[in-house]
């Protein structure tokens, strides 16, 4: 049997989406028992919540005032303090998930495996390396722990009708104080969630401006979408950071796509591979991103975005 | 001395379009154009313009990698960095044991700081820099866009996906870039035949203590799934259409 341990995201009132997935990457490896770990500053509520992920046995909540921030270096030997009893160790591919896991891990003396896509068995799972063109499947040695890092948009998340009993856990680690949480600037936005929205509409460098990225915005108003952008769009300044979608951005698996001004270079479309439907709009017709478009429009997006908003207006 | 230690890692360069073997041992490398990885560029820049600012005195490049990792490490020098460790190793490396490595160079070089990429382009693990930092028992601050440095402390934004999140971390400290960090240097020619002269030292991987602990093979490399050719439109009332025939709007 393998029992596994998932490192619940949360932002200290809600757990966040990516959890329920790394339930149901967990739930594919055979024979597993699933425990899932809160550690907060006051966890009741993400505990609940947690306690309802169908398939999970067992909630584990560390309540700790040094946790109110999600420091890794604060969470690591917490994490590694309960991990003993556990075969495999999972956190989700996000940048919670990607910070503090490998530190985890090497407190573990355990490999780590990165984005894992698919389980095969409790010691094989498929990985993507080289921006998502060459899927790679691993074998760990027997008997070695495992941590790894969950493809969020690999899997759905799980259900919510689950009844696991929660238990309040105590870590006796010593926790570093060099490391100090100094503030977050989140573009506050009541847009969807790009990471868990079901359509999702990005801009490109076409874009020209922080200003004319408006038009994204508007159109993604109109069919309640998420908004994302290029690389180039971000560091070009039109839109933040963290909508920057790709291989080093998030990677997204909505119902809907749509690239907008974007060439689509692999970093980019290794973002997007797992969407159900995309769209690409671009005036060259030549552009890579309509090799991997389900609905190509060829033009200038210029025109076509308004165009589009007043036909989805009527 | 104050020393930044500097991890830089030979990859396919980013724009060749990787491609798997046919009978799946792994991906084409035979006459592909290598390159230092980009986020590994971005470090070395960053710490080039620390110590262009006076915050340290030596910028040291070490890379892990068989004898052609010289060719990339040269650049590193001829970016500007005042010396470079070759750690020879053929093959692979998993990255808990590269991090030994750094922790080996880091007990003889004594950085206040050590810089890493956030990922390396060929594997994307992720890993290497908060796996060094635990060894180390010292602070992380991954997917830097900004570094400020005080004598005794970092001050780091991160970008993490709600946003930009900002650490106070004391040093020495590990800090691992993102893109938007910086815009790395063009090497011009006089600097590629400075480079020639400066320091390169090369130790056997045998010779550092570290065992390479290999406990995950790959036991097949693919190329992914192909998505289905799609259709193109004329305009915007077909793409509507076509939307709203496959139920998405
Ligand atoms: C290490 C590394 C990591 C990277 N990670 C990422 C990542 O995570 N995500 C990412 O996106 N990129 C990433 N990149 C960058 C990537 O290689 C591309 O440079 C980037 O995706 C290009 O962005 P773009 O498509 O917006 O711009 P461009 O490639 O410049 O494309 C602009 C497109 O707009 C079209 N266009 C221009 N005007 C109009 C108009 N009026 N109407 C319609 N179409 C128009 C053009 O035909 C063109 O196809 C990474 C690169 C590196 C080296
Ligand atoms: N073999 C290596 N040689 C030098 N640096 C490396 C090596 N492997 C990893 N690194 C460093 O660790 C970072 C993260 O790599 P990874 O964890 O493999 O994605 C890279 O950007 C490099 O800075």
């Amino acid at each position: 049997m393998s029992r596994i341990l998932i490192v619940a995201e949360h932002d200290g009132a809600k757990l966040n989406a990516s959890t329920a997935k790394c339930v149901s990457c967990a739930r594919s490896v055979p024979d597993a028992e699933i425990t899932i770990l809160v550690l907060a500053s006051d966890g009741a509520a993400v505990a609940a919540e947690a306690s309802r992920l169908a398939g999970v046995k067992t909630v584990l909540r560390i309540d700790r005032p040094e946790n109110g921030h999600a420091l890794a270096a604060i969470l690591a030997p917490q994490v590694a303090a309960l991990a003993a009893p556990f075969t495999h160790v999972f956190g989700p591919s996000t940048t919670f998930g990607k910070d503090l896991m490998p530190r985890v891990a090497a407190l573990l003396d355990a490999p780590q495996l990165s984005d894992i896509m698919a389980a095969e068995s409790a010691t094989r799972f498929r990985r993507p390396t080289y921006a998502g063109n060459a899927i790679v499947t691993v074998e760990v040695d027997a008997g070695v722990k495992i941590v790894a890092t969950v493809r969020t948009a690999s899997f759905e998340a799980a259900g919510a009708d689950g009844t696991a009993a929660v238990e309040t856990a105590s870590a006796d680690v010593a926790l570093p104080t060099h490391t100090r949480f100094a503030g977050v600037s989140a573009a506050s936005t009541d847009r969807p969630d790009l990471q868990s929205a079901a359509r999702v509409i990005s801009g490109g460098r076409a874009l020209g401006s922080a200003d004319n990225f408006k038009l994204i915005y508007g159109l993604a108003a109109k069919l309640g979408a998420a908004v994302g952008a290029s690389r180039a769009a971000v560091d070009a300044g039109f839109a933040p950071s963290d909508m920057q979608v790709g291989q080093t951005g998030k990677i997204i698996a909505p119902e809907l796509y749509i690239a907008i001004g974007i060439s689509g270079a692999i970093q980019h479309l290794t973002g997007i591979k797992d969407a159900r439907t995309i769209v690409a709009i671009n005036k060259d017709g030549e552009a890579p991103i309509f090799e991997v478009a389900d609905i190509g429009l060829v033009g200038d997006l210029f025109s076509i975005v308004p165009e589009l908003e007043k036909l989805l207006t009527a | 001395m104050k020393r930044i230690l500097v991890c830089t890692k030979r990859v396919i360069d980013f724009n060749v379009r990787v491609r798997v073997k046919p009978d799946g041992s792994g991906v084409i490398t035979d006459g592909v154009k290598m390159s230092l990885n980009p986020f590994d560029e971005i470090a070395l820049e960053e710490a080039l313009r620390i110590r262009e600012r006076g915050g340290a005195e030596e910028v040291v490049a070490v890379t892990i990698g068989p004898a052609d990792c010289q060719q990339q490490l040269r650049t590193a020098l001829a970016m500007g960095a005042d010396r470079a460790i070759h750690v020879v190793h053929d093959g692979g490396i998993e990255p808990l044991t590269a991090a030994r490595v750094f922790m080996k160079l880091i007990g003889k070089e004594q950085p206040f700081l050590v810089l890493l990429g956030k990922q390396a382009i060929d594997d994307d693990n992720n890993q290497t820099g908060q796996m060094l930092a635990a060894l180390w028992e010292r602070p992380q601050a991954t997917f830097a866009s900004k570094v400020e440095l005080t004598e005794t402390t970092a001050r780091v934004t991160r970008e993490v996906d709600a946003g930009l999140e900002t650490l106070e971390v004391d040093l020495p400290a590990v800090v691992t870039t993102d893109l938007r960090l910086n815009e790395p240097r063009y090497v011009k020619l006089p600097d590629i035949m400075k480079a020639k002269k400066k320091p390169l030292e090369s130790l056997p991987f045998a010779e550092l203590g570290v065992t390479a602990a290999a406990r995950v093979k790959v036991v097949r490399t693919e190329p992914p799934a192909q998505r289905q050719k799609g259709i193109m439109v004329k305009d915007t009332q077909e793409l509507v259409a076509a939307l709203r025939k496959r139920g998405v709007i």
